[in-house]
Formats: structure tokens, sequence, C-alpha cells
């Protein structure tokens, strides 16, 4: 398994927001998480990623039979967890080029190979730009320094696409997309699903579902995975809206 | 969860370690005969200083002068920062290393092409492969100037500012003191009293200097000031760029290095003075380090002339520095570009002033302050437009940048405008490193350390491009390392 939680309990200022998630992930999965907003998705990835303003309190994550609770946020991104910001950061004075060589190569490092050369990583990097539809053009800019909301996404799917990760996490990754926009970032997710990889997409609606096929779809509901099920179930709470299940989780 | 804090707790203090270790490299100090005088200052000091570089009686009586306005003067206090009185009577006035000479390779003391070795500047011409020609000036002497003679096929003068005092007096009697009086401040009245070396460059007319030129200086001795004085003529249509670096051994006491650097640039003339300043910045309780009280001026003399200055300042304990430009020519141009890093203790007070003269004259300042630690880190400008500098425009961009809650960022800028056809912007921003950059760069796999150092770079990226290749990677390099251990 690529990635166990177990009863995870996490707080941020005392305020506690996750109550107890299980999930489990195997690699060759797509899982999606759906849930009303303000229940505790954000900050399942933040947990997960590392995020040091969230304290955990309780519980456990195996990740690649490793305590993810050893791994400092750096570390985590290196051994293969990446993180789709929900509202990504601007890196002034920092282009996306520079920007994916230094991560390249200081996961490269970590994992003992040498860094990459000028020549390799530009070919590596027009590999990948054809994949996302990133131009030279954007790809030339400080990072998401005046992106519009289609090209922070972009960007965040790119950059996916150059670190390989073995579990993705994208965190309202469609929040801000025009159609167009949309299929591009739909599009690179299904190029880059493959069956050594594992992704957990993070969604408002059923919008971006029409195009990612997940394996799983999750409800999490006040800090807690209230039902699981298929693809089917994102239909249906498309249908329904996500009160009913509230009422059959409190009733059990 | 308990387990994790002391593996934490444990990280740390090695990473405090190793930061600790790593934090000046440039710190050694060189085991070499030395020359001093004894300390103090009085007229027979002065007289000493000019008997033992052999001057002629002009210069004799030009550091005469200066030393007896700067008896009268006070040091000023107006800078933001705070140290114990200098005692200027405590102070070795010059220390030469015995063995330097401009003599060929083999008379200098190899323990000095050593020390220049171990700082990246290789003395040797023959191993020189980007060519930069080098003046290295160890305490108060030059070392040795390099691609003198090449240079002189052109009619260009790279040399040392004594061997221009001896060979070329008609220059250093009409320029030297032009831009920079001695009486201008104190610290200016002092170094024209005793200042020792320092470089000397002559472009000219028309002439496009083929290689960087570029200074290193050195503080070995202790106990030693250093007050070099540099001077560099750009004639008619000439050309140089040149760049300037420091690094000083580590010591618990202060050092003071008041230089003063003059530039005069003649009609359609360009001149680019690059410095990277490292000088000893002092340990982290904000013991020892350099004051380093500098004046620099330039002056646009003729029509279209240019200069700019770039300066990248990591170093000293104190830094007092505003390089200045007289737009006197129409036409002419004046640029500043500033990356002050401070950190720990240091403080550092600096900025320009451009003064319009010249009618369509136009200034650009754009200076970025990067504080941590429990530093202070100010930006004070002038732009003053004069009511013949019909057209005349500014443009400044003053950035601070904040890591932590206990340093302190300032900027005072002060706008002195008295003709109504000039423009003049002020842009100014204040940011801090926030949490959420710093997670985004670490969720990538940098580590905190190299997801500061990108951050900054990037932050820096308009004054780090002003400056030559040669000295971009260093520069950039150094701004990493001393932000070291400013984080977490």
């Amino acid at each position: 398994m690529l990635l166990e939680i177990k009863d995870l309990k996490a707080s941020i200022n005392g305020k506690q927001i996750l109550k107890g998630v299980n999930l489990n992930v195997n690699r060759g999965e797509i899982h999606a998480i759906m849930g009303p907003n303000g229940n505790g998705k954000s900050t399942l990835a933040s947990v997960i990623a590392g995020k040091e303003m969230f304290k955990v309190d309780g519980g456990q994550v195996r990740y690649k039979d490793k305590n993810l609770f050893d791994l400092n946020v750096e570390e985590r991104a290196c051994e293969g967890i990446f993180l789709g910001f929900q509202y990504p950061v601007e890196i002034p004075g920092v282009s996306i080029t520079s920007f994916m060589r230094a991560a390249v190569n200081e996961q490269r490092k970590y994992k003992g190979l040498d860094p990459m050369d000028a020549f390799a990583f530009m070919k590596y990097m027009e590999e990948k730009q054809a994949l996302v539809g990133m131009t030279d053009k954007l790809a030339n800019r400080s990072v998401n320094e005046g992106f519009s909301g289609g090209e922070k996404k972009k960007n965040e799917i790119f950059q996916m696409a150059m670190l390989q990760p073995e579990l993705a996490i994208l965190d309202e990754t469609d929040s801000g997309l025009d159609i167009d926009a949309l299929r591009i970032v739909a599009g690179g997710v299904n190029k880059l699903a493959n069956k050594d990889n594992a992704i957990i997409v993070i969604t408002h609606y059923q919008r971006l579902l029409d195009y990612i096929v997940p394996d799983f779809v999750h409800v999490l509901a006040d800090g807690k995975i209230v039902k699981t099920g298929t693809k089917e179930l994102a239909k249906e709470l498309e249908e329904k809206g996500y009160d009913w299940l509230k009422d059959h989780d409190s009733g059990k | 969860m308990q387990a994790k804090s002391v593996k934490k707790q444990k990280e740390q203090d090695e990473i405090l370690k190793e930061i600790t270790r790593n934090d000046y490299e440039w710190g050694f100090e060189t085991a070499v005969a030395t020359h001093t005088l004894k300390k103090g200052l009085n007229e027979d000091v002065v007289r000493e200083i000019s008997r033992l570089k052999g001057e002629p009686d002009y210069m004799l009586d030009f550091r005469l002068k200066a030393f007896r306005q700067w008896q009268k003067m006070k040091e000023p206090t107006w800078g933001h920062f705070e140290h114990a009185p200098i005692d200027f009577q405590d102070i070795v006035y010059y220390a030469a290393p015995e063995k330097a000479s401009d003599n060929p390779l083999d008379n200098i003391d190899p323990e000095l092409l050593e020390t220049f070795k171990k700082l990246g500047i290789e003395l040797d011409e023959s191993k020189e492969l980007p060519k930069v020609a080098v003046d290295a000036i160890m305490d108060s002497v030059s070392v040795k100037t390099m691609y003198s003679e090449e240079l002189a096929k052109q009619g260009i003068i790279f040399c040392s500012i004594s061997e221009a005092i001896k060979n070329h007096p008609d220059l250093i009697r009409q320029y030297l003191g032009s831009v920079v009086p001695a009486g201008d401040n104190y610290y200016s009245a002092l170094n024209a009293a005793v200042f020792s070396d320092g470089s000397f460059v002559y472009i000219p007319k028309g002439v496009r200097c083929p290689m960087e030129l570029s200074s290193y200086f050195r503080i070995n001795a202790k106990e030693s000031g250093q007050f070099e004085r540099t001077l560099i003529i750009a004639d008619e249509g000439a050309y140089v760029s040149y760049m300037e670096g420091c690094t000083a051994p580590m010591r618990d006491k202060n050092q003071l290095h008041a230089a003063v650097v003059e530039i005069v640039v003649l009609k359609d003339a360009e001149v680019k003075y690059s410095t990277v300043q490292n000088w000893y910045p002092g340990d982290k309780e904000g013991k020892g380090g350099i004051y380093n009280f500098v004046t620099k001026r330039g002056i646009c003399k003729g029509s279209r002339a240019k200069l700019s200055w770039t300066q990248v300042e990591t170093g000293s304990a104190i830094t007092w520095k505003y390089p200045s430009i007289i737009l006197k020519g129409d036409h002419s141009t004046g640029e500043f570009y500033s990356v002050a890093v401070t950190n720990h203790r240091q403080q550092a007070d600096t900025g320009t002033k451009m003064i319009h003269i010249g009618q369509n004259t136009s200034s650009t300042i754009v200076s970025k302050g990067v504080s941590a630690g429990e530093s202070q880190n100010s930006y004070r400008g002038l732009v003053k437009v004069m009511p013949n500098a019909t057209g005349a425009r500014n443009f400044s961009r003053c950035d601070s940048l904040l890591m932590g809650n206990r340093c302190g960022a300032h900027t005072w800028p002060d706008m002195q405008c008295q003709n109504d056809s000039a423009v003049i912007e002020h842009e100014a921003t204040t940011s801090r490193i926030s949490e959420e950059k710093l997670f985004y760069c670490r969720q990538r796999g940098l580590s905190e350390e190299s997801a500061v150092s990108l951050i900054v770079n990037g932050y820096a990226k308009d004054v780090l491009n002003q400056l030559p290749m040669e000295f971009a990677a260093e520069a950039q390099k150094l701004l990493s390392v001393s932000l070291e251990g400013s984080v977490g």
C-alpha cells in the first residue's frame, strides 16, 4: 500500500478539523475526495504534505511503509509526495524554468543522483511542456506572478509532470479554470496517471470528474470520511447535495 | 511526538553547527611580515605615510591640508546605526606586507599569492581564463596590478594610485579631490589625510576598455584601518566596466574601512562600477566586524555621459555608504542598483544621491534591502533637481524584504525639486518571506535554505542582472551564504 491513513486527527489553533480520517490508497489508483467547503479537505492535503501550522493530534499515516511524520516537508516531496496547490504563491524574479531546475536537481540530490546538466534539463522540460501545453513564454515568466487562475493551475500540473510524484494530491485543481483549461489540466492528469503512482483529486464539484475518472470517490464531511463509493457516487452528490449524507452519518 | 521533537531539535543543532562553521569562509589570516606604523594619528604620522610612499610635495600638502580640516570636524551622527565611540588614536594607519611590490610575480611573497588564490583571485596573468585585470590590494598597499602593460598599448592607465601620484601627476592634480573634496565629510577628510593605496584608472578619448578592470581589497593586519582611494577617469567617448571586491579576516575588534572613490565621466563616456562588498560582518552577537564608512561619488561632466553604480552589500558590521552621481552634462544618465543584505546584528545605512544639474538628465534608482536576524537595514536617498535641470527625470524603486520579526527596514527618500518640468517617480514596497512561500518551495523538494536563497535571488534579480557576468554568480552565492541561519 502506498498511503495508509488511520484515524487521523489534526487541528489548527486549537480547533479540531480532522476528526479521525481513514483512507487507503494503492498505486495505480485515482481517488476523488469531495465534500462541502470547510470540512477538512484542504487540511487533509496540507497535513499529508507536512504544513507545520497544522497540529497532528492523533492517528497514523504510513507512506511507502514509513511513518510519514518522521519526514519533514522537503523529505516528503523528495519521497514523491506532490501537492497541487489551491492557491499557488508568486515568486517574483524566479522563472518557472529556474524554479523547476532547482527542484528537480534537489530531488535528484536526495536520491543520490547527479544534477541534470542544462542541455538535458531543457530537453526534459520541453517534453513535459508539450504534455500540458505550457508555452515557452509562460515557462520564462516568474512563478505565478500575474498568472490567470488557469495559468496557475496549468503551472501546478506542469510541475507535477516535471517532478513525477508517486503520490499527487491535487487540491481544488479545478477551481478557477475555464472549460478549455479544465480539459488541459484533466488531460495532463490522465496522461500522468500510471500503474506506479496514485492521484488524489480534491474537488468541490463533480465537473472535474467528467474528465478525470476516479476509481474511488470519498465524501469528507465534518472531519471524517463519511462515505466511499465509485464515480456514481459523485453523480449522486451532484444531484442531491451533501446534506443527506450528514443525516445519514449522524443516524449511525 | 516526543521523539519527533527531539529529532527536530537534534537536526537544528546540526544545522546550526554547520552554519557556524561555514559562516565567513574568507575569515582566515595570512602570516606575512608586515611593516606597520605605531597606532595613532597626528601630523607626523601623515608625513611619515607620505614619506614611506615616496610622494612628491604636492601630495604631502594635499594630505596635511586634509588632516587639518579633519581635526576641526566631528563624526556624523545622523546615520541609523549605533556603535561605541571610535578611538581614532587606537588605529594603525599604515600596514604594508613587506615584500609587496609591482615587480614580476617571483618578487611577491608566495603567501600573498596564496592568499589571493584562496579568495579566488588568480594573479598569474598566464592562468587567468576570462580576462579580468585585477589590482590586488592588501592592507595599505597594492600587491600587484595585472595586464598594465597590455592595457598601456591602448593608452589605458591602470595602476595603483601610489604609482599614479608619481607617474601621472597632471591627472592626479587635476582630478584627485575634484569630486569628493577632502572636506566633504569627516571620513573623506580622514581618508585624504592618510589614504595609503587604491586603484587609478584613466581611459583615453574614444577608447573602449577591452577587459573588465577590478580591484580586490583585503584587510589582513590586526588593528589597522584601511583607507583606500580610487580614482577613475573616462575621457570623452571612453568606456570602462570596473568591479570591486573585498574581504577581511574574522577578528573580535572592529576595524575601520574608510574609502573614497571618485569617478569622472566626460562627454559621451560611460563607466559601470560594480561592488561586491563582503567585509567581515562580525559574529552573531555583533562582536567584531568592519565599519565600512565610504564616500563614493561620480560626476557626469559632459553631455550624454553615463555612470552606473551597482552594489551588492552583504558584509560589514556597519555600512555607511551612498554612491552618488552629479549629473552636470546635458542628457547625462545616472543609475544606482543596490542589494543590501543584513543578518544577525549588522547595520546598514545606504542609498544614493542623484543631483540633476544639466538639462534632460535622467536617473534610475533601484534599491533592494533584505533584513534578517536582529539587523537594521536603511535606505537613504536624495533626488535633487536644480533650477536649470529642465526635463530632468528620476525613477526610484525601493523595496524591503523582511525575514523574521526582530529586524528592521527603514526608508528615507528625500526629493527636492526646483524645476517644474521635472518628473520624479518613487515606488516602494515592503514584504516578507512568508511561511506560505517557503512551504510552496519546500513542497517541491527545496530545503529551507535553498528556498530562501531562491526567493532572495529572485527578489534581487533586477540588480544582479546589472552585474558583469564574472561577478553575478559570486554575488548570488554570497546572498545565500549571508542569509544562512536566518530562518527557522
